[in-house]
Order: structure tokens, then sequence, then C-alpha cells
């Protein structure tokens, strides 16, 4: 410490180097503890968050000898007036194998209304496993008033999933993001 | 020109423009008495609407300002501003230094207080009222659903902040820069070690604090999302943030308590402080390990088990730097010739109610069985243990040590005993029977309750009316002492009273230590 | 029909009200909740003999070393095998709870291949459930406190579930490993039902699992374990556990009722109907805010309202989207078309409002698709 002095008055000088540690705390915030907490949650996959960007699928082989049983859940978050459902709820895959599903949404209002769907995995340590080649997840939704559309949902469960995950289950909750899209502020 | 020191100037703006750290100090203790008993206030509003089941007085809403309020101004208002004061007071007299080394800046570390509890509790007139959203403010509650005011919560939140940042800036350059000669590291009294160890910790997290109400601002008026969802972001991650802040903040309400215990025991038992470096060295261990154990408060919010094991070792592990302390409490009394004025019986009240509380603590810890106490009764019971009968009883204890050094008169014995016994009692009948309710299934921050849990609730009530009108007795013993109390003038107030403080007049001038004194002996030890 | 069946067929299961005065954790019906309580007890019963043995120490020092009865101070002041004692012996004790806290830990966490899977919603304030099976007409409900304004307030005497008791209740199999599948809709809720054992927080936007197995029937009832806003302590938690045929049966007349909904949305109803049935959804969703005679509090009056008095679909529009920016839910997901036509019904003609309009489930379907 005695090589870098910021002040001759040696009580200035321990204040100054405490203002820098309050200062780089603050940083630490931002800068380290956001962005630490989503590379532990991407890259180990814990807290049921998957990717946000397709997965590109290395071709490997089915494993023939084990299911998986994926479940589908949709959820409408707070004010969305949209009806989402898949038209498949709960589908038996073999890891390694690559399979789809098709979620239905429809705008019953006049307004054009757009749409984010946040997917959620559980149990959560099965997030690693679980890639998306496909997801309309990965975007945000726009459907114009009194219309409805297809969404779909291509996904390959990892061959080396735990033994002991035999359930896992996808679901996506939709938030409407109309106000955040048109003005730039967060709507309510 | 030579130093010509005047007496203290008069009026108003004494206080206004002061950095003397003496007056910095009182200017601390009686605000902090005053949010003490504002805070006290909302807790009676609180206890009285749960007297009974039935909402008999206060709409929920409003029953969760009161909640919040109560937390915050405690905390923030009372405990914590409390100890800075006494820090101001002590820390240049035990360590031989005339005033605290940034004097000016005391004085800004004292003065933001007032309007930045003032911006607080206007919110309760707001539209849509005070915060409501708990003293831990979990996004979203606190961002999206939350009230306009909770703008101003955030401003409130930042001054304080600042106010404490300088404040342990403060107490740090004074302690490694102004000690006289001799007064080594570990010839520190415990108060000063305990303060020195605390002012780190808070220059590290209070920034984090910071971080996480900018973090709601940005959230509420600028459109990101970090605590939400819908943008990609988690409301967990709010919570990760808080708790690394608050855990630590625990530790900060706990260790300047744990100092002033650490100078009363010894005295009143003539005999040094058992285990002096061990003290040093638990004091510090509980410091660091405070930065590992945060999700021990967010054991049900969905964690990964590895994580959760790890939280639940790390946690389990600080009983027992906790217990070395304990420990060297009692072997300080062990032995030795105790009496039992006012403030050895707060301290004495101390040992045994913020042990219980540490043993809630322990048993908070395990994980699996976290399952069953989080967010019940269970908890609140255990952090009133820690930090009334904790921290509160502690300052108490202060109080009634170093009044009559600050001031030259004594207190009327009678009366403090008095108090304290209405005090332990009323505490207890507070406090006991919410772990009962908390066990059988009473959650938290509700203002209504199931019938089973009636009898309990009342009783709690009456305990906390009991010793809410207690503190007013304290009160009035304070005052009458200050304007009448027998005057005394014996250095050593209290005959086993060890510390440079003792060693200057009674009541201590306005200005003590220009020239710095022979350090006597090494702290601990006669 | 879904509710009358619950009542009448279930309430031999009643139990008597919760103990009162109960001081400890109750060990509850499942294994789990068992092997909780007992470290539960194992970990206090360490504390109270370490508490004992310390506060003997200190008590008899109190008494036996008081300046009053002549005692002299010793000056003794340190001892680094004391210390090093005291260190150790704690931390093995220490290790020692950490064992059975371990794996109790992961008997709570394996939540994989259960039997019946339930989506657990968290709504300000109230409850919502859907079971999630691979086809069929999905079942899924609001459970909402069923204990009436007039018990909290106080004008009326407090029912033995005072405040534990909703209207729709989660009714699960006995003997079958259930996961719970819990998010939320708004702001972070808890569902806890202690007899259980299980607490789960619930994020919006993310789920949570946890899961039970209950063998006994019973009646288990909980609450809400994260503050939620004004509402936190009125939104109850009510699990029915019956045997396997029962809960069949349950689930097959739920289904019934379900589709039954769906044709009485195409029916024309009698405005008795209407106002009876709108009187019981304005009781449970909009009361709270909008008051027992309609006079408001949190909410505004609908007594003499511009929105209640107004154009029908404007009406609708508020009621099912919400106000941004205010308290006013959105309540389209909420209420069917035949909920919706009744209470929109009443409110326009209760509180003296009397506009005389008669809102047909089908006008409900009519304004929702433009």
């Amino acid at each position: 410490m005695s090589s870098l002095r910021f002040s001759r008055v040696p009580a200035i000088d321990t204040a100054l180097k405490l203002v820098t540690v309050a200062v780089a705390m603050f940083a630490f915030v931002f800068v380290v503890m956001v962005p630490l907490y989503n590379v532990l949650c991407d890259a180990l996959g814990i807290n049921g968050k998957t990717a946000g960007e397709a997965y590109t699928a290395v071709p490997a082989a089915i494993d023939e000898s084990r299911e998986v049983t994926v479940q589908f859940v949709a959820i409408n978050n707070d004010g969305m007036p949209w009806s989402f459902s898949p038209d498949t709820r709960m589908m038996r895959v073999n890891p390694g194998a690559a399979n789809g599903v098709v979620f239905h949404a429809m705008n019953p209002t006049e307004a054009d209304m757009v749409a984010q769907a946040i997917p959620s995995i559980s149990p959560s340590r099965a997030a690693a496993y679980f890639h998306k080649t496909e997801c309309f997840c990965f975007d945000q939704q726009l459907l114009d008033g009194q219309s409805g559309a297809e969404m779909p949902l291509q996904f390959i469960v990892d061959q080396d999933l735990p033994a002991d995950i035999h359930t896992i289950t996808l679901s996506y909750t939709l938030f409407d993001v109309t106000g955040t899209v048109t003005d730039g502020l967060a709507s309510r | 020109m030579g130093e010509h020191h005047h007496g203290p100037a008069q009026g108003i703006t004494r206080w206004l423009f002061t950095t003397n750290h003496k007056d910095i100090g009182t200017m601390y203790l009686w605000f902090s008495f005053a949010m003490f008993l504002l805070g006290g206030f909302f807790a009676m509003v609180i206890r009285a609407e749960l007297f009974q089941p039935g909402m008999q007085l206060v709409e929920p809403g409003f029953f969760n300002q009161m909640t919040t309020l109560h937390g915050l101004i405690m905390v923030f208002g009372a405990i914590m501003p409390s100890f800075v004061g006494l820090a101001n007071w002590l820390i240049p007299m035990m360590i031989g230094a005339p005033d605290m080394a940034l004097p000016r800046m005391n004085n800004w570390s004292f003065w933001i207080l007032p309007p930045a509890f003032l911006m607080l509790a206007s919110t309760l007139f707001m539209e849509g009222g005070a915060p409501a959203f708990g003293w831990t403010f979990y996004a979203p509650l606190s961002t999206t659903y939350a009230a306009p005011s909770v703008t101003f919560f955030i401003f409130a939140i930042h001054i304080l902040g600042v106010s404490s940042i300088m404040g342990s800036i403060n107490i740090i350059a004074t302690v490694m820069n102004m000690r006289a000669p001799g007064m080594t590291y570990m010839k520190l009294p415990m108060f000063v070690w305990t303060w020195l160890i605390t002012a780190f910790l808070l220059v590290a997290v209070m920034p984090v604090l910071a971080g996480a109400v900018t973090m709601m601002l940005m959230d509420i008026h600028f459109g990101t999302s970090f605590f939400s969802a819908a943008g990609g972001g988690d409301p967990v991650l709010f919570q990760h943030i808080f708790w690394f802040f608050g855990h630590p903040e625990v530790y900060i309400i706990i260790l300047p308590a744990f100092g002033v215990v650490s100078q009363i025991i010894p005295a009143f038992s003539r005999k040094p402080l058992f285990g002096y470096a061990s003290m040093v060295y638990a004091t510090a261990s509980i410091a660091i390990l405070s930065f590992v154990v945060w999700a021990h408060h967010m054991y049900t919010v969905g964690m990964p088990i590895a994580g959760e094991l790890f939280f639940m070792y790390a946690t389990m592990l600080i009983a027992v730097p906790t217990g070395v302390k304990v420990f060297n409490w009692i072997s300080t009394m062990w032995r030795g010739a105790l009496s039992f004025e006012t403030p050895m019986l707060f301290c004495i009240g101390f040992l045994i109610l913020f042990t219980l509380g540490g043993f809630t603590g322990l048993m908070l810890s395990i994980a699996p069985a976290d399952f069953q106490y989080h967010d019940t009764y269970f908890v609140v019971a255990h952090f009133h243990y820690v930090m009334v009968a904790g921290a509160v009883f502690s300052m108490t204890a202060a109080v009634y040590y170093w009044l009559p050094k600050w001031c030259g008169r004594m207190y009327n014995e009678a009366m403090g005993k008095t108090h304290f016994w209405i005090s332990f009692i009323g505490f207890n009948i507070t406090f006991f029977p919410q772990h009962f309710v908390g066990l059988a299934g009473m959650p938290r921050r509700i203002p209504d309750y199931a019938l089973q849990f009636a009898d309990f609730n009342m009783m709690s009530s009456i305990g906390a009316f009991i010793y809410g009108a207690s503190q007013l007795l304290f009160l009035y013993n304070v005052i009458a002492t200050i304007v009448a109390g027998k005057p005394v003038t014996d250095e050593k107030v209290w005959d086993g009273a060890e510390g440079l403080e003792w060693t200057l007049p009674t009541p201590a001038p306005y200005h003590t230590f220009e020239e710095p004194p022979a350090v006597p002996k090494p702290a601990g030890t006669i | 029909m879904g509710r009358a069946f619950s009542a009448s067929s279930l309430a031999f299961l009643a139990p008597l009200a919760a103990a009162q005065n109960q001081v400890n954790m109750s060990p509850g019906v499942t294994e789990i909740g068992a092997d909780i309580f007992e470290l539960h007890m194992l970990i206090m019963w360490i504390c109270v003999v370490i508490g004992v043995a310390v506060f003997a120490v200190m008590f008899y020092s109190i008494y036996a070393h008081r300046k009053s009865k002549g005692h002299q101070a010793s000056q003794f002041h340190e001892s680094t095998k004391v210390e090093v004692a005291w260190t150790v012996v704690p931390f093995i004790i220490l290790i020692a709870m950490a064992v059975p806290a371990t794996s109790t830990l992961l008997e709570v966490y394996d939540n994989d291949e259960a039997e019946l899977d339930i989506l657990v919603t968290g709504y300000q304030w109230k409850w919502r459930y859907e079971y999630l099976e691979e086809s069929g007409e999905p079942v899924a409900f609001f459970s909402n406190l069923a204990t009436s304004q007039e018990e909290i307030y106080n004008t009326d005497k407090k029912g033995d579930h005072y405040l534990l008791e909703v209207d729709e209740p989660l009714v699960i199999p006995t003997n079958t490993k259930v996961r719970f599948l819990i998010t939320a809709n708004d702001v972070i809720h808890s569902w806890w039902v202690p007899e259980l054992a299980v607490k789960r927080d619930a994020i919006p936007g993310f789920i949570n699992e946890a899961w039970t197995r209950v063998p006994e029937e019973g009646i288990y009832r909980g609450q809400c374990t994260e503050l939620c806003g004004s509402y936190h302590g009125f939104m109850p938690v009510v699990v029915h556990a019956v045997s396997r045929d029962e809960f069949d049966a349950w689930m097959a007349a739920k289904r019934g009722a379900a589709v039954a909904q769906t044709q009485l949305a195409l029916q024309t109803l009698s405005v008795d109907d209407l106002m009876s049935q709108g009187k019981a959804v304005y009781d449970s969703a909009c009361l709270a805010c909008h008051g027992a005679q309609g006079q408001g509090g949190i909410g505004n009056a609908i007594a003499g309202s511009a929105v209640a008095l107004g154009d029908l679909s404007s009406h609708m529009a508020v009621v099912a989207k919400g106000v941004s920016g205010t308290a006013m839910q959105a309540f389209g997901g909420q209420l069917n078309d035949v909920e919706m036509a009744a209470v929109l019904t009443y409110q326009r003609n209760a509180f003296g409002n009397n506009t005389g309009d008669v809102v047909q489930p089908g006008d409900v379907t009519g304004m929702k698709n433009g």
C-alpha cells in the first residue's frame, strides 16, 4: 500500500483509498454480479433458464434405450389476454433425437400486441441438457388484433442428461411487452 | 498565530457547523433515540392490530406500510446511527486522539440523516402511501407493483448509504492514522476493534445496497429489466444482490454491540477480558464469513442443491466464532468480583438473550428445517432476540456506562435497574411466544391471523406495550440525569473501568488528548 | 356444481379446528415432514443442552463470584488450550448436525418420477391450480379465501377455519407422488402447507418444483409465505387428500363441469341466475377492493359509477383488461364467459344501479371476439 499514495496527509490518503473501494463495490454490482449471475445460470443451466439463441445441432447418435418425458406448460403473465397453448402437452422422446411442438397463440383484442415468451425448465439442472434449435422465445412475437399464430419449438434432449431425470417440464410465460417496444419505457 | 481553542460556540449554529466528535456523537445519539421511539411507535400500531384476530384498527395496506417503516427506521435510523454516535464519542478518546480524522466530513455524515428520514417518513402522506413491501423490498413488488413513493424511498436509501460510508471511512482513517504512540493494534480496546472491522464491512457492502436500489430505479423509470423476467431479467437476482448486502449488514449491526459488551463485562467483573487475541480473530472471522452465507435468507427460492448445501454449511460455521465470543465473555466473569449495576445487568441480559437468538439462528441455518421456518414468526422471533436483546440492550448498557463520563452526572441507579427488569420481562413476553406461533404455522407480515394463534399474539402485544413503556422510563432517566443528576467528578466513574477514556476528567472536556497520552499497559491486562 | 360436490361429500373429513396454542412444529402427515420434524427436534435439543450447560456456568458465577460477598477477582485472562477446545468441539458438533441435514435436504429435492403434476400459480391474492394431464379437458380453477368480510371486520362471529378456508380446495389422491410446479402471475408469492412440509417460492416467469406423498386422507391448510401486497394474509392454501377412487370421481366431475360451463355459455340464463351467480363472483373477486355494498375502498365505488352505468363494452373492457397503473387487475383470464356475464349483470343492477341491463354469456363471447 505504501507504493500508491493518493495524498501526503495520511488520513486523507486512507479516506481516498476507501472511497475507491466503495466506488469499486458499486461498480462490482453492475459489472460483476449481474453478468456473473447470468453467466452462471446459462453455463450451469441453473435457475431453469435456457439459452437465448438457437442451438446448432451436432449430429449424434440417438439414445434409443432411454425415454424422457417432456411436458409443455403455457402460462400468461398478469394482464396478458392471448390464448396460448401447446398442441401437445406431453411427449416421450429419445435423447439425441430432434423433436418439435407447436404453440398456438391468439390475440383476441382489437389492438396489435407484442409478446415475449420466457422459458423456464424444471428441474432446473436439466436446462443445460435441453437444446432448442428453433424457438419462438428467441424473439418477440407481434400479433395483430384478432389474429393468431402458430409458434414452433424444435428441440433435442442431450444424451448426457443425468440418468436420474425422467421428466423435463418446459414452461413458457407469455408477457405483454407492447409498451416497451413502442415508446421505449417499461410498461406497467 | 497559535492554536487558540474557545469553548463550544453558542446557539443553534454550534450544532449545525460543529466538527467536534463529542458534539457529533451527541447528535447521532439523540437522533437515533428519536428514531427508536418513532420506529417503536410503528411497532405499537402493529402489535395493537395483532392484539386480536380480525381487522380492528388499520387497513391491510397501511399495516404493510407500518411493518416496512418499522424495519427501515429501526435498522437504518435507530441502531446504525446509535452505534456511529458511540463510535464518534468514544473512538478518539479510546485511542488518545484529539478528534476524528476528517471532522468536516463527520459533520456531513450526520446532517444528511435528518433530511433523509424526513423524506422517508413523508412518504406516509404521499399518493399511494409509504413503501409497503417490507424492509427487504423484493422485486417486482418493489418495482413494477410499487406505489409512487418508492422513488423517494430509493433516494432516502442512497443518502443513508452515503452517510454510513462516510462515517466508516472516517472511523478507519482515524483508527489507522491517529492512535497515540504505543497504541498498537493489539492494544486497541475491543470496542475500537469491532468498529474497525465493522467499518470495513460497511465500506464493502453499503455500495452494494446502493447498486441494488439503483437497479430498481432503472427498472422503474428507465426501461431496464434487471429484475423482470419479461425483459430477460430475474426477480431472484434482486434477492442475491440484496442479501449480499443484507447478511453483512446484520453483522454490522451486532459487531459494535459485541465491542460494547467486551468493554463493560470486564469493568464490572474487575477482571481483564478473557482471550483478547481470540476475540479479535473471532470478530474478523465472523466478518469474513459473513460474505459467503447470504443465500440462507433464500432457501425456499428454488436454488440448486449444491448452492443450498454450500450456504447451509457456511452458515452453520459462523456459530463457531460466535460461540467462542460467548465463552470468552463468561470466562471473563468467572472468578471475577462481580457487581450488578445497570450497565452490567443489560450486558448479562445480552449474554443470555443474544445466545438464545444465536441458537434459533443455528436452527434456521439447517436448510430442510428452514422450509418450515422461513417467512414465519419463528424468524421474526430470532431476529428480534439478536437485534433487540442483542444490539439494543448493548446500546442501552453503553449509555448507562458512559453517560456519566459524557455529562459528569450519575443516572438514577434504582430507575436504571427498574428499566432493565421491565425491559427484560417485557421483551421476553413479546418475543418468546412468537417462536411458538411461528412453529405452529403463522406467517410473517400478515395483519390478521387464524384463531389458533390468538392467545400468543395477545400475550406478545401486551409484552410489546410493556417494553415500549419502559423505554419512556429510560428517556426520562437520561434527561433527568443530564439536567439534574448527581455530579460525578472521579475520572474512573466505575472502579473496574479500564481504558484511556477513564483517564480523562469527568465530564470529558470539549477538547481532549490534544497532546497524545502515554499509552498504558495493553488493553485487557491490569 | 363442482363447489357443492367438494363441500358436501368431503365435509366429513374436516378435522377439529387446529390445535390451540400449539408450541411446536407439527410432524405433519408425510414421511419427509416427519424427517424435518426429527431434524428440528435434534438441533433444538442440542441447543438446549449446550444452553443449559453454558448458562449454568454463568449463573453459578453470578452467584458465587459476587464482589458483595467478598469474592476477590482473579486476573487470568487467556488460555490457548481452552480456546482451541471450544473451537474444535463445536465444530465437531456442527458436522454431526450437517449429516442428517444433508440427507433430509436430498429428500426434499427428489422431485423426479411423480405420478401427478399440478401447476400452482400465485396471484394477487389467490391461488390457481391446474392439473397437467396429457390430454382431455383441462381441469383448472382459482382458489379464493372463503372467509367473509363480516367475519374479518368483526360483525360476524369467526368460523373455526377463519382465514384458512377457500371456495375451491386443491384435491389430490393419497399415496401418490404429486409434483407441484409453482409460479406466479405478478409478484413473488410462496406456497406453504405445514403439515405436508412443502414450501416453495412462486416467482413470476419461472417455475419451481416441489413434491409430496400424502399417506393419510385429510384436509391440510396453509398460507402464502412471501409478502405480496395488501392481501398477503388473505390467500390461504387448502389441500384435500382423498382416496384414489374419490380423486378420480372428483376429476371426472370437474372435467364435466368445465364442459358444462362451455355449454352454459351458449345458453340464455335467467336474470335471477345471473344475479345470484354474479353476487357470488362479486363477493369472491371484487368485494375486497370495491366493498360489500359497492361503496369502494381500495377500488372505486361501483354504486353510481360511470363505468357500471355506462357503455357495456367499456365496462367489460375495464373488468377484463384491468386499469394499467392502478390496483385493478385484469380479470379476463380469471372469469369464464358465464361468470363475466353474471358479474357485469350484478354490478349494473345491484347497489342501486338498476340499469336493467341483462348480460348473457353469448354477449360476452361476442364482445371478446370483436
